[in-house]
């Protein structure tokens, strides 16, 4: 009888936990925006279903599955229909590389950082299918904005990431952990903090979230590249941008704030703990800041952004060489 | 020598991020200003600035009365054309006064003819037209309109919100008569059952 490599079997575990882990997220983070949003207008946000509308994102996936799957006429239907799911499932493969705990990764390996940012760009992908394939001009519109958001952004983003890779020299994200101790001061961030807030600001530009929100604006685009679909279609890319912004909050907390490292008890616990301090400043700073023009969002990036990160990667590079 | 300026401006407008993230910052933390309407009931603070149907305000000795003019002042300022004023007119003088007035004529006297009051006969207010903009109320010279505090205002007909101004104020002028009554009918046994407690006690000592 042959083996099972057991490499396999903790792949596939992996694989599964961390899908559970999406969707478990997709719910406490909707829950968490709509809470945040009504706080900030000092109104209670969900509040029927359940306790403190506790149940409120299980209705609303509820609605979202239940809801019928339209087609729109004389649009390429393979596309269309591919979209959704090609913004969905390389997320599952974007968590594979984060250090959650000291043993909980789910597979170690020395270019997790590079596998991260490869497939971090199929979002690109299918955004871009999904306005071409949705036969709608407010579709293509949103989906020809993101490509330019997301070209744009992504290069500061990796500018940042690499001035990190450079002072640790190592792409591997536990060796970036390892790398750091577990008080605030002996934080990356406190080495490289303009790396830290270039890389922050990118991830908000990267993941479409406000004010970056350009691709999906509804004032403008009435729902951008994902005006054509309803129920699940929708709920993916809904799903899938909650699951960008968690694989982009957790390499920054690896990177930049320590991981799973804590001044006492080093586990997930940290790590989670750190990641959703920083899902919350984002949804902070969407619910603070209006929608940039499409104009100003690329001038903030290639008249600032990217000469601050190529700037602080050459004075790292320095600073390494001495 | 502008670019820098440019730059520099820029970096130091960066300030007004912060600025914004305090004031969410602080809404956030701040206590919810929603009521959660049908398990609460709207208290009398949370109805300040609250904009109601209109209503007249009754004379401070006679409540039953409008303090209203009848100037037209908020029928000309209205821009929905909500409000219908209609003016007392003079009371008709009675047969022995018109004999009286005319004796007075043939004897070459000034005759005083009896005066309009300066009251409305009639202030009708359609709520379905009003967009309570509250150009009536500023412009009425005697004070005499307020927003009402009803939050609660259902009908089921259209017809049911063009209102009885002065009717409403007669209502709601009878309405606290007899509650002051019904206070004052709870308060007089209190005040007897005191009275006796301390006659019970100045026989005991």
């Amino acid at each position: 009888m042959s083996q099972i490599p057991v490499e396999l079997v903790k792949l596939l575990i992996a694989l599964v936990a961390i899908a559970a882990f999406v969707g478990l997220n997709g719910l406490v983070l909707v829950y968490l925006e709509r809470k945040v949003a009504g706080f900030v207008q000092r109104r209670p946000g969900p509040y029927e279903v359940g306790p403190q509308g506790l149940l409120q994102p299980l209705a609303d996936a509820v609605k979202l599955i239940g809801k019928q799957l339209f087609t729109p006429s004389g649009s390429d239907k393979l596309l269309f229909w591919m979209a959704p799911i090609l913004s969905f499932m390389p997320v599952l493969l974007l968590f594979l590389p984060i250090p959650f705990g000291p043993v909980a990764t789910g597979m170690e390996m020395d270019l997790g950082l590079l596998l991260i940012l490869a497939f971090a760009g199929l979002n690109v992908l299918a955004i871009c299918l999904a306005g071409w394939g949705s036969n709608n001009k407010w579709g293509i519109l949103g989906a020809a904005r993101a490509v330019a958001q997301s070209v744009a952004y992504e290069i500061p983003l990796l500018l940042s990431v690499l001035a990190i890779a450079f002072m640790t020299g190592s792409l591997n994200l536990t060796t970036v952990v390892e790398g750091q101790g577990g008080w605030p001061w002996q934080w990356n961030v406190f080495l490289q903090p303009l790396a830290f807030i270039i890389y922050f600001i990118s991830a908000l530009g990267e993941t479409n979230r406000a004010p970056f929100d350009l691709p999906e604006a509804e004032s403008e685009l009435t729902a951008g590249f994902h005006t054509e679909y309803s129920g699940m279609g929708f709920g993916m890319f809904f799903l899938a941008e909650y699951a960008n912004m968690i694989v982009v909050c957790s390499v920054a907390a690896a990177l930049f704030l320590g991981g799973w490292q804590g001044p006492f008890f080093d586990g997930a616990w940290w790590f989670l703990a750190k990641v959703y301090t920083l899902l919350l400043v984002m949804i902070w700073l969407r619910w603070t800041y209006p929608r940039v023009r499409f104009d100003q969002l690329l001038n903030i990036n290639w008249k600032w952004l990217m000469p601050l990160a190529l700037l602080n990667l050459f004075i790292t590079a320095f600073v390494m060489k001495l | 020598m502008s670019v820098i300026k440019k730059i520099w401006d820029d970096v130091t407008s960066l300030w007004s991020l912060i600025v914004g993230l305090k004031v969410t910052g602080r809404n956030f933390i701040d206590k919810n200003v929603t009521l959660h309407y049908p398990r609460e009931t709207v208290t009398f603070e949370q109805l300040e600035g609250f904009r109601g149907p209109l209503e007249l305000i009754g004379k401070p000795k006679d409540p039953g009365k409008p303090k209203c003019i009848a100037c037209m002042m908020c029928v000309t300022a209205c821009p929905s054309k909500c409000i219908t004023v209609l003016k007392a007119k003079a009371p008709k003088p009675t047969e022995a006064e018109l004999q009286a007035m005319k004796e007075a004529e043939e004897r070459g006297e000034k005759v005083k003819k009896p005066k309009a009051p300066k009251e409305p006969a009639k202030f009708l207010y359609d709520f379905s037209l009003c967009s309570l903009c509250g150009s009536c109320v500023e412009n009425c010279p005697a004070n005499a309109l307020r927003y009402s505090s009803n939050v609660y205002l259902t009908v089921t007909d259209r017809k049911e919100l063009k209102m009885d101004l002065l009717a409403r104020l007669g209502a709601q002028a009878e309405a606290s008569i007899a509650e002051k009554r019904a206070e004052k009918a709870a308060e007089s046994p209190k005040n007897i059952e005191a009275e006796t407690t301390e006659k019970e006690a100045g026989t005991e000592s």
